[in-house]
């Protein structure tokens, strides 16, 4: 594995490397379900094959994890389901890849979600994480390519980050296996609760936009007293966002905010051609 | 009135209030703060910042001369390997499975005491032929897909997107479906696959459709083929060799042609409709993982391309088997068929054979030669000591031989092959594929259609042609 | 006087966006590539049949055909000619 485990390092609580089991596809009886989200090109897949043992292959493409994929992995004792979200820019568009990974995070109710983030363009990757932690508080940041950071000679301050997302952020290499033991404590206590989050929200927007929004998500949270982002979904229904008007009719942001969400319109890989 | 539409109107009617733009206010609300936290949590090491050897690498292989060379060069180096690497090993799968095993069979069935049809039926039949399209596609793909995996893991691909666009643009099309074509040139069915990386329908769909003029791993031996005994060999023997490959080349890149003209073909007629945002990015060049990749591609790839065609192949070898069995009023089906076919394959000029091996082979395009070998010997004038219904293995010259004399080809029979080849309906696979990415009848039929028909006016202008000027 | 669009941005210069002429999805797509009003971006190497060109933007190099690059309107950085 990383090339570096000396024995100081399995002292210490943090590396618990066999306390990792793969479990390949075997994703029954989970206690947590984890969604690993993410820009094209970060590494996500690197990442998802490194904690299943699957190999799906990455390619160096927008849009290549066109379906989701699952896995599963174990970790002190705990079973956890990994799903593999297509790669996305943003989560505002409307293409398919988009649509499937903003559904899971918002319907499928991840214990967890795992953004990667490529350390070599922070600011580009920060865009989505932002969306991402509008969605949800259980994220955990994966600092990815840090050793392809350092070669081009930028350096992250990971606590400030962390600071500034209010959630963890690990820094690593997952090619080289390396910050996966820190990773999966990041998770586990994300999971459980040990780690409380204080997921930033955006605040600077113009005061109409503001005054709307906040009149459209006090009558959501009317009808969904338990609706845990209503403000995005709020401005989503302001956007007009089909799928999320959708889920309003169907009464699936009811199921959610009672905490039993239906399957996510993940499939709908077929194209729709207009005839 | 329900809770639901009640929240619907009260988005309806705050959304009417706002500006056109607050969308974009949103966006850039997200990418200031983006920018901020960025800002403040990065530090950058000036002299290192730019990579020079990203930047050293983009200018060579975005050159406007050497960009086309290298990528001359890596598509020659790719399928050299291919072609000459697989030669070996294919042999070796031969000797094995058309040979060793497949005598061990008919003993093992002889000693067992069953029926010839039995024996003949499934050893001369689903055996053979499963064993032929393993023997004949695996090393090829095994070797393909890595090669195709490093370049794509290395970052080179999409810079060949780059480089192409242009032409594709004039057509219509998509950048990316550059790639999903080299794709193609592997296996077509991969290829449609890999059209999902372009994310607007119109173009990915003209993407598909036109996918198949890719040639794919199933159609090069046999282009080799004809290349070498009939082209090749039209040639001083000197300059054979040479002739035979630059044959095959010409139908590659007409290939390429056709996929272009058919694009702007569809994208000004059916498909007509706006191009879309076309953006790509060029992500850093990384060292790709030799080990892992070679893994991955075997894996994912190559066995899941395999056994598709496998499962295609068996019940193939059963039906040629058939129908090169059972007699009606003294023919087989399979020479009935024939007869029945030899008028238009003539008017193609091709014959009735090479078209009911096309039908045959609707499942694998591997087995177009051993198809038409087998016909062309059990329906004629036996002198190679074929049974019927049995592929078997004889060298170039004894092909050349059995095609010449006893199927009567000509050089316009291998030409109008060659192009048949390229330009005919996909296999089984790919259809079947093309369906589970479109779900949409009109363009599954489409797609093996239009070929179709491209392969039988093309055929049919060039045998005309042909025959205009006495040359056949 | 017409205001400068990206395409007519020469190899190697720099500007900072100003407007994005074109609606709906398309000015999404832009923005989800980091492409908006006040971005820096610069020229870095044209593809070697003219077209696409391929930009740095937020530290990626993306591509972009003339087409799209029109409908971005800009102001040039450091002073220079186009």
């Amino acid at each position: 594995m990383t090339g570096h485990s000396s024995a100081a390092c399995e002292s210490c609580p943090a590396y618990n490397q066999a306390m990792l089991k793969k479990l390949g596809v075997n994703v029954e009886a989970v206690d947590y379900v984890v969604a690993l989200a993410g820009n094209p090109n970060t590494g996500k897949s690197t990442l998802f094959n490194a904690l299943t043992g699957l190999r799906q292959h990455v390619g160096n493409w927008a849009g290549k994890t066109v379906a989701r994929a699952e896995g599963g992995f174990s970790f002190n004792n705990k079973r956890y389901k990994l799903v593999d979200l297509p790669g996305t820019y943003s989560l505002l568009s409307t293409s398919t890849d988009e649509e499937i990974a903003r559904d899971f995070i918002l319907f499928g109710q991840p214990s967890v979600t795992v953004v990667v983030v490529d350390a070599t363009r922070l600011e580009r990757n920060l865009n989505l994480t932002l969306q991402i932690l509008e969605i949800t508080d259980h994220v955990v940041v994966a600092l990815n390519l840090i050793d392809e950071a350092g070669r081009h000679g930028i350096r992250v301050d990971e606590r400030h980050l962390a600071r500034k997302l209010g959630v963890p952020v690990v820094p690593m290499a997952a090619r080289k296996m390396q910050g996966l033991p820190e990773l999966l404590q990041a998770i586990e206590q994300v999971a459980t609760g040990a780690y409380v989050t204080r997921p930033h929200r955006i605040q600077q927007r113009d005061p109409g936009l503001d005054h709307a929004l906040r009149e459209l998500e006090t009558a959501l949270l009317r009808e969904f007293p338990d609706l845990p982002n209503a403000q995005w979904v709020a401005l989503r229904l302001l956007d007009g966002d089909a799928s999320i008007e959708q889920a309003l009719r169907e009464r699936r942001l009811g199921d959610l905010s009672r905490g039993q969400a239906s399957a996510p319109a993940a499939d709908a890989l077929a194209l729709e051609i207009a005839s | 009135m329900s809770a639901e539409s009640d929240l619907l109107q009260i988005a309806a009617r705050l959304r009417s209030g706002l500006g056109e733009d607050y969308a974009d206010r949103v966006m850039e609300a997200i990418f200031t703060e983006a920018a901020q936290i960025a800002d403040s949590s990065v530090t950058r090491d000036e002299k290192k910042a730019r990579l020079t050897l990203d930047r050293m690498l983009d200018r060579v292989l975005t050159h406007p001369i050497g960009g086309f060379a290298v990528m001359g060069l890596m598509f020659f180096v790719v399928f050299w390997i291919t072609i000459t690497g697989a030669n070996i090993p294919s042999q070796l799968l031969a000797d094995l499975l058309l040979g060793t095993v497949y005598t061990a069979l008919h003993s093992l069935f002889a000693a067992l005491s069953a029926p010839a049809w039995l024996s003949g039926l499934l050893i001369d039949g689903v055996y053979l032929a499963t064993a032929w399209v393993v023997s004949v596609m695996l090393p090829p793909m095994a070797i393909f897909f890595p090669l195709f995996t490093l370049l794509e893991d290395f970052g080179y691909l999409p810079r060949v997107a780059f480089n192409l666009d242009r032409l594709f643009a004039g057509a219509g099309a998509h950048g990316k479906q550059a790639l999903s074509m080299m794709m193609g040139f592997g296996c077509n069915a991969a290829g449609v696959v890999a059209t999902r990386i372009i994310d607007s329908p119109r173009e990915r769909l003209i993407a598909i459709i036109t996918n198949n003029f890719s040639i794919c791993n199933g159609r090069w031996p046999m282009l080799i083929l004809m290349g070498t005994i009939f082209i090749g060999a039209a040639a001083p023997p000197a300059l054979a060799s040479l002739v035979a490959a630059l044959s095959v080349v010409a139908i590659a890149v007409l290939g390429i042609i056709v996929a272009l003209l058919v694009s702007g073909a569809l994208s000004r007629t059916w498909l007509k409709g706006e191009t879309s945002v076309y953006s790509l990015e060029l992500p850093p060049y990384r060292p790709p993982q030799v080990i892992r990749t070679l893994y991955t591609s075997v894996i994912d790839r190559t066995l899941i391309v395999l056994w598709r065609a496998v499962v295609m192949a068996a019940p193939a070898g059963a039906v040629i088997w058939l129908a090169s069995n059972i007699m009606i009023g003294g023919t087989s089906i399979a020479g009935h068929l024939v007869n029945f076919l030899n008028p238009l394959g003539l008017l193609l000029g091709l014959n009735g054979v090479i078209l009911v091996a096309y039908i045959v082979a609707i499942p694998a395009n591997e087995i177009v030669i051993p198809t038409i070998l087998m016909l062309t010997l059990t329906l004629g004038r036996n002198i190679a000591g074929a049974q019927p219904g049995v592929m078997l293995e004889l060298d170039d010259s004894q092909v050349y031989q059995v095609l010449t004399q006893v199927g009567g080809w000509t050089l316009l029979t291998a030409v109008n092959l060659m192009l048949f080849s390229l330009l005919h309906n996909p296999c089984s696979t790919t259809i079947i594929t093309i369906w589970n990415e479109t779900k949409n009848l009109k363009w599954t039929v489409t797609a093996v259609l239009l070929p179709l028909s491209l392969a039988f006016l093309v055929t049919f202008s060039t045998a005309t042609l042909a025959r205009w000027l006495g040359l056949a | 006087m017409a205001s400068l669009t990206l395409d007519q941005l020469a190899i190697g210069k720099e500007a900072i966006v100003t407007r994005l002429v074109c609606t709906g999805a398309s000015r999404r797509r832009l923005m989800d590539l980091g492409i908006l009003p006040g971005t820096h971006l610069a020229a870095d190497f044209a593809s070697p049949l003219g077209d696409p060109v391929a930009y740095r933007v937020r530290d990626a190099l993306i591509a972009l055909r003339r087409a799209q690059a029109r409908q971005i309107e800009i102001e040039l950085l450091q002073g220079g000619q186009p």
